[in-house]
């Protein structure tokens, strides 16, 4: 019996050290947050030789407040504050607290309200969408992906300029419809603009999605199947790239989305590529949309829906979500009676996308990093709140 | 006489000396051209602490595209950097950060706040993980408000920033 | 709308009365609101455990709620998931009721797999006591929820029992405070 345990305790010691050795030869690699590849976010990965057996997400780099901050301000004046997680997407993402605050307080948006409202949600997802391709082409080595992207962003911040008055934090969208009407003309040079940039998105796809070197890096790398999608709960375009037709505005329509004809862009492969392709053809479609609302819009009539100066509603909770440029954003609100939000919870697509960040690096290469990381379509601002 | 005068003890001090003469002789050229040189290649570290960093994603693209005042796109090891710009936010995480970068980068070396939350903490100023300015971490030269600026005050505020290292003194 | 509205509001004194409320009662309160697809998901889940045990806080197009006990909830999201097809969390997240001395944690549950169900939340909600805030974890059942719960732990201070992870996420590492989200840490000037 003695001899059994003292054998025992031997193996185990032993099994120790060659765990020790094992743990000698992994390196220990602290990405971010100073580090081109990573931007506002850090993690910890252990690399043994070239894969990476090891990752630990660490967000909170920008973690802000948001949501106890939201208990001090009535719902008014939470809007500016509430679209500094995303500027580059500030339309989407006050889209879907002034949906949970209209079924709160009981609301009614005017039509042509509804229409300028996902006018300007789908010209910021363009926008939003080229800074992130832009990105994830500097990160990937490739220079006039990154130029070409931001030159093509100004035409639309310039749209969005005209629309709202301000370059990235419109504030636009508020409880009751959107703030302001559209200026003349707005109509015309919107549809210019879509023409041009249709052109131009063809060009993206031959030097960018038909790079060979591009596609080497990409294709194969980082695969995630439908039924881990599922599991791990991920949205948007990473969701779409593992072969699951889900937009949350075909799935649940807010607004004037049941009205307007698209299709669901996605793909099978689930690989790193579809996961940056998705995105792009959401562009196609949205420039699709943009022009089928512009050819829908009531000519005339109010955008924005009288209100008390300190709107609020019966107690109560809501939960709503839009279809961001990061997949579906959610705002649950609870509502004490008060015109200040007693809770405010915010369900973001990057936080929710981040679950599959250390599912997809760990056994996979050092190499294929930013490719993984940066098709997540990941705001680590956002994430953090 | 020669030996007395040069020996190991007083020859540090001697060239000591003479490097102050020489520097006091040169100050004024040689000052001037060290001082060009820094003015058109300002390497910005690339530390993104909050949400300006898309602005400044903008300032670097072709519309605007700083490169032409002499301020390179933020690309490096922060080791040959000699620019911080504080893009927004410093949460109580990133502030230990943002010293360590700051501490790590080599003489002389410069520094931006911009946006609101990075000059008083703007919009977060009674956030509880917000620090009311970045003033109380690392000394700043030069302060862009605007929440956030847009990429023609960043552009301006860099402008600022050559301007007073032009009137600087060399170190 | 403003119905179920108010039935929220009335959240404490439902749950006071919660022992004699009975089962024709709470498929009345469906019927008068809500559309029949919500309603029989709910009745599903009524009828396969108690309704002392399951108690329906409000059912609207699209929404629904109910309310477990935290050392049931972990039977009840396994029937939901594996009964009714809702397949992840979209977000856990916790409220504060110091008047009540409790912390509600509430699950919203949605579904990819199943096309009838995209369009459904079904919010899963247990109440814990705010001095002894522990609760199961579901992350065996949800995996997708689980970074939500370690952020639920750090924010309100709620202990999921089985999470492998109960710890700092997003705040700093050196914070000394109580949890932010909890109603009496006040943040300054306020």
């Amino acid at each position: 019996m003695e001899n059994e345990q003292k054998f025992d305790e031997t193996i185990r010691r032993g099994l120790e050290i060659v765990k020790e050795a094992e743990e000698d030869r992994l390196m220990t690699l602290s990405v971010g947050p100073q580090h081109p590849g990573s931007g506002h976010f850090r993690f910890t990965i252990k690399v043994d030789g070239d894969y990476i057996v090891y990752c630990d997400p660490d967000p909170g780099y920008v973690h802000r407040g948001e949501e106890k901050m939201c208990e001090y301000r009535n719902f008014i004046q939470n809007i500016p504050h509430l679209e500094r997680p995303v500027i580059h997407d500030s339309t989407n993402i006050t889209y879907s607290y002034s949906l949970a605050v209209e079924e709160l307080a009981n609301i009614q948006v005017p039509l042509r309200g509804q229409y300028i409202r996902a006018l300007a949600s789908e010209l910021n997802r363009q926008v939003y969408t080229l800074y992130w391709l832009g990105i994830y082409g500097i990160f990937l080595g490739h220079s006039t992906m990154f130029m070409w992207p931001l030159g093509d962003r100004e035409l639309f911040i310039d749209l969005l300029e005209a629309l709202t008055g301000a370059r990235v934090t419109h504030a636009f969208n508020i409880p009751g419809g959107v703030r302001n009407d559209m200026p003349d003309g707005f109509e015309e040079r919107c549809l210019r603009q879509v023409a041009y940039f249709e052109k131009r998105l063809a060009e993206y796809e031959d030097i960018f999605y038909n790079n060979p070197l591009f596609r080497q890096r990409t294709e194969g790398v980082g695969i995630l199947t439908k039924e881990d999608a599922i599991k791990l709960g991920v949205t948007g375009s990473v969701l779409r790239a593992s072969g699951i037709p889900f937009d949350v505005r075909k799935a649940e329509p807010y607004d004037v989305y049941n009205e307007i004809d698209f299709k669901i862009q996605y793909m099978k492969t689930g690989d790193s590529y579809a996961r940056s392709m998705v995105p792009f053809l959401d562009m196609k479609e949205s420039c699709h949309i943009i022009r089928e609302l512009l050819d829908k819009i009531p000519k005339s009539g109010e955008v924005r829906a009288k209100l008390q100066p300190n709107p609020k509603g019966p107690a109560g909770e809501s939960y709503k979500r839009v279809e961001s440029g990061r997949g579906a954003l959610g705002y649950y609100i609870v509502s004490d009676g008060t015109p200040k939000p007693y809770r405010v919870k915010l369900s973001v697509g990057s936080f929710r996308n981040m679950l599959a960040l250390p599912f997809l690096l760990i056994g996979s290469k050092l190499a294929d990093m930013p490719s993984i990381y940066w098709s997540l379509n990941y705001w680590p601002v956002e994430a953090d709140r | 006489m020669m030996k007395d005068l040069v020996n190991p003890t007083n020859f540090n001090v001697l060239v000591g000396k003479l490097g102050d003469v020489l520097t006091r002789a040169l100050d004024l050229p040689l000052g001037y051209a060290i001082n060009w040189g820094r003015i058109w290649s300002l390497w910005p570290v690339h530390l993104e602490t909050a949400c300006c960093s898309v602005e400044f994603g903008a300032a670097s693209g072709p519309r605007y595209d700083v490169e032409r005042f002499g301020i390179i796109e933020a690309f490096g090891s922060l080791r040959q950097c000699d620019l911080v710009v504080v893009q927004g936010t410093v949460t109580r995480k990133m502030a230990p950060r943002l010293r360590m970068v700051y501490d790590q980068m080599p003489d002389p070396k410069y520094v931006i706040a911009m946006g609101a939350c990075a000059i008083t903490g703007g919009l977060y100023i009674d956030s509880y993980n917000v620090l009311p300015g970045i003033d109380g971490i690392i000394p700043v030269d030069v302060y862009v408000p605007g929440c956030p600026p847009r990429p023609e005050t960043l552009i301006q505020g860099c402008m600022l920033l050559q301007e007073k290292i032009k009137r600087s003194k060399i170190r | 709308m403003g119905s179920d509205q108010s039935k929220t509001q009335n959240n404490s004194e439902q749950k006071k009365s919660s022992t004699d409320s009975t089962q024709t009662s709470i498929s009345k309160k469906t019927e008068s609101i809500t559309p029949e697809f919500e309603g029989s998901l709910i009745n599903q889940i009524v009828t396969r455990f108690s309704d002392k045990l399951v108690q329906v806080i409000y059912v609207r197009p699209g929404r629904a709620k109910i309310l477990v006990p935290p050392n049931e909830i972990v039977q009840v999201a396994s029937f939901i998931k594996d009964r009714l097809g809702f397949d992840h969390a979209e977000s856990v997240s916790g409220t504060d009721y110091p008047k009540d001395n409790q912390i509600e944690v509430i699950y919203h549950l949605s579904s990819y797999s199943d096309d009838k169900l995209s369009s459904q939340i079904l919010a899963l909600s247990t109440r814990v006591d705010r001095n002894e805030s522990r609760m199961p974890t579901l992350i065996n059942i949800f995996k997708s929820a689980e970074y939500h719960e370690r952020e639920t732990f750090e924010m309100l201070g709620v202990y999921f029992e089985g999470h492998p992870r109960n710890e700092r996420f997003l705040l700093p590492e050196d914070w000394a405070d109580i949890p932010p989200l909890r109603k009496e840490f006040r943040i300054k000037g306020r």
